[in-house]
């Protein structure tokens, strides 16, 4: 699975089943709706903010893509329900995932 | 099927102290015999442990410290709802005639590993559970027009009960304000609407009905159980103000023991922060949706236990492995009239709602006399 080899290199590409096309996420080798092979679909996603809240100065938003994918991500700059955000960061920090959106 | 009973059970108290898992599974297995003197372990055919801990074989050394030699042994993990899914776990062995009398063990230190879900990276670097109770909070806030200072009751309520259970981590009392003032987590979470890990342990032993009379002249009796697991990830959550899990969950049990929610005298439902406690009396169906914390409000000015009479696991605390158990022994107590101070008024019906990982998996059981 090349998801977190595209990850580190700061891309988020989604997995697409090569047979359903369903986007699967959590990122997987394999469907889980026909339980084919996952391809990375290599495009720019663009999110929606579902619900934000703030830790100091860095808001954290639950971003949905697609509709049915949910990440949390970060935000510098106020959020609002419903607003469109892309990707501007993201990669993988001792084991875990990062994403932060504009 | 079978009827279960619950025969006997033991605790720790809950605290901050550094023990070893063992010791401290060890330590509430041993209050249980100590209170029965008169089982005989050689009748126990099962041994499960409930815990998060990274510890192995816990369940072969827990029979080998007591004495027991069971057919069965091994442990259970399921992050916060581990306890209850132990003894679904032991219901199922005994209603099957695999076993007659199954030991239930919960224990967990402080420092617990099932704090945090390592694998659930679609919450990228928010991990702590004080990031899904934040965007609980403010999603349910925002919904039904609930302000902080509300929410903060819950802390207060249960905060006041545990100081009635002598096992409870907590030993103070709190007002709104002081609720208010303390330590700001996040924009939508303070420090007093949090649960906190401890360290502590609760075992209980079930048997079949022809054995259960030979222990106990009042058992209580297992009559529903329910179950949910909707996801392992948070973000997979569908409704960020309601729990799905526990909505499925209390209505399978509730379908199971033959009653309706307005039936349950008395509960013990899974408050790991404020917000969770009116999102699981109205997804229990306790209330109309939005209007939990007008029942916890009234429960609260009128002294009313009903509700978490122990503290829940912001008064009590919550080491994890452990937490479904205590919960179940509330139960039995409140059931058996020997709650002492924290008594109910004459409860015939309890039910125990436990859940884990943002309400991703719910437990619930209906006990009855």
């Amino acid at each position: 699975m090349s998801f977190e080899k595209e990850l580190e290199q700061g891309r988020f590409y989604i997995p697409e089943c090569l047979e359903c096309k369903k986007l699967v996420w959590p990122p997987s080798e394999f469907c889980d709706n026909c339980n084919e092979v996952t391809s990375l679909k290599k495009e720019e996603f663009e999110g929606k903010i579902i619900e934000f809240s703030r830790q100091n100065e860095e808001y954290f938003c639950v971003v949905e893509f697609g509709d049915s994918i949910r990440i949390m991500a970060k935000m510098m700059t106020l959020p609002k329900k419903d607003q469109i955000v892309k990707i501007s960061k993201c990669g993988i920090s001792e084991g875990s995932y990062f994403f932060q959106v504009i | 099927m079978s009827k279960v009973g619950i025969a006997a059970y033991g605790t720790t108290s809950f605290t901050k102290d550094d023990q070893k898992i063992e010791t401290i599974l060890h330590k509430s297995t041993n209050d249980l015999f100590q209170k029965n003197p008169n089982i005989d372990k050689k009748e126990i055919d099962a041994v499960l442990v409930s815990t998060n801990n990274n510890s192995k074989y816990l369940s072969p050394i827990l029979s080998e410290m007591t004495g027991i030699q069971p057919k069965i042994a091994h442990s259970i993990e399921s992050l916060c709802n581990s306890g209850t899914n132990s003894i679904v776990s032991a219901f199922s062995y005994i209603s099957s005639g695999l076993a007659d009398m199954v030991l239930i063990s919960g224990a967990e230190r402080y420092d617990s590993p099932g704090q945090i879900l390592e694998w659930d990276n679609s919450r990228g670097e928010f991990k702590h559970p004080i990031f899904w109770a934040s965007i609980f909070s403010k999603s349910y806030k925002q919904e039904y027009g609930i302000s902080d200072e509300e929410l903060a009751i819950v802390s207060v309520k249960n905060h006041k009960q545990a100081k009635e259970n002598p096992n409870a981590l907590s030993k103070k009392t709190y007002t709104v304000d002081e609720v208010m003032n303390s330590k700001k987590l996040t924009d939508d979470l303070r420090l007093l609407n949090c649960s906190r890990p401890c360290t502590g342990s609760a075992s209980i032993l079930l048997a079949s009905e022809e054995i259960i009379k030979k222990y106990t002249d009042s058992p209580i009796w297992i009559t529903g159980i329910g179950q949910k697991t909707t996801s392992a990830g948070f973000t997979k959550n569908t409704s960020l103000s309601s729990m799905e899990s526990t909505k499925i969950a209390g209505q399978s049990a509730l379908n199971m023991a033959n009653h309706n929610i307005s039936e349950i005298d008395v509960a013990e439902v899974h408050d790991a922060f404020s917000v969770c406690e009116p999102m699981i009396l109205e997804s229990l169906g306790f209330t109309d949706p939005g209007n939990g914390m007008d029942m916890i409000k009234n429960l609260h000015q009128t002294n009313n236990f009903k509700i978490n009479p122990r503290g829940g696991l912001i008064g009590c605390g919550h080491p994890l492995g452990a937490t479904g158990i205590s919960q179940t022994i509330e139960i039995i107590e409140q059931l058996q009239n020997n709650a002492a101070s924290r008594q109910t008024d004459n409860p015939k019906t309890g039910l125990i709602h436990n859940m884990s990982a943002a309400a991703t998996s719910s437990t619930v059981l209906v006990l009855e006399k």
